[in-house]
């Protein structure tokens, strides 16, 4: 029964993916457009925003995270959290030079 | 169906596990570009001119068609378990085939662009690059171990894919019993995230 349910969960049509794709290509596009305006030190704050788009798009409906139950969220959640708290660490300390 | 509900309650699986498991490596893999991106942005941090005099070498036509080329093999991944989970073995294998293939065509593009910049001189060790600043130097390296790195997991990827193709045939890869194809496929999708935050890191700094 359970499997039978989680089956019609998974089945996402075939479009969703290829909507999912045609953001991607967009957003790179943008992002490409984007870097040849200067906008100085938001250049890379914008491009890092777009990246972090795409991953989300990619982790949500490629990697199926979307229907996944609860538990591979709040994993998923917490590993990039403390990649996240690295990197504000790094710089909260290197940035006083 | 009974037979068959009768023996899939005696064989131990138990696909969350397994798939928690493939989550959990890939949170390791996490760490390890994690690593190169912190140890990046320390140095472009810290040499700022240098990077964007650096990056102005790099082609961003093979970059964006690389971005491109990797997207759309994560989507024909996507649409090869999605096709598995509808019970289509051929489409599957298919989809699985063409993902190798633009595997290969990244790979390809990166291999006319590498060649390009030795050509040019631009390699660890070179001459040409040691006569040249700092951080030109750090670009270069950092350059050819992240961009290095990741093609070696594009490789990896194929491989993997190539014996999920296998077990499609022999049928170890099923409607019912499709998780190794999907690990393959976070796998997969896991190389396409790293890629889409090097691109913009390494090609377009301008």
């Amino acid at each position: 029964m359970e499997s039978e349910e989680k089956h019609s969960l998974i089945n996402h049509s075939y479009s969703i993916y290829v909507l999912v794709w045609l953001a991607l290509i967009t957003f790179t596009a943008i992002t490409v457009a984007v870097a040849g305006i200067n906008f100085g030190n938001a250049t890379i704050a914008i491009a890092m925003i777009i990246a972090s788009i795409k991953t989300y798009l990619v982790l949500t409906i490629f990697m199926h995270l979307k229907i996944e139950n609860t538990t591979f969220k709040v994993f998923v959640i917490i590993a990039i959290f403390f990649l996240a708290v690295t990197f504000v660490l790094l710089f909260s300390d290197y940035s006083n030079f | 169906m009974n037979v068959e509900q009768n023996v899939a309650e005696h064989v131990h699986r138990d696909d969350e596990a397994s798939k928690l498991g493939m989550w959990l490596f890939l949170f390791t893999e996490l760490t390890l570009f994690g690593g190169l991106f912190l140890m990046y942005s320390v140095y472009r941090y810290s040499h700022q001119a240098d990077f964007h005099i650096a990056a102005k070498n790099m082609n961003t036509f093979i970059g964006t068609l690389n971005t491109a080329i990797l997207l759309t093999s994560s989507l024909t991944m996507a649409l090869a378990i999605n096709a598995m989970q509808r019970g289509s073995k051929k489409l599957s294998l298919s989809f699985q085939a063409i993902t190798i293939f633009f595997g290969f065509i990244f790979l390809l593009n990166k291999y006319f662009e590498w060649s390009h910049e030795i050509h040019l001189g631009n390699f660890p060790g070179s001459d040409v690059l040691l006569s040249k600043s700092q951080g030109d130097i750090l670009f270069f390296g950092l350059y050819y171990v992240m961009t290095g790195l990741h093609g070696l997991h594009v490789v990896i990827g194929m491989i993997v894919i190539a014996f999920m193709m296998r077990f499609t045939i022999k049928n170890v890869i099923t409607r019912n019993n499709y998780f190794k194809l999907e690990a393959a496929g976070l796998y997969w999708h896991l190389v396409d995230i790293i890629w889409i935050f090097l691109f913009p890191l390494f090609y377009l700094i301008t």
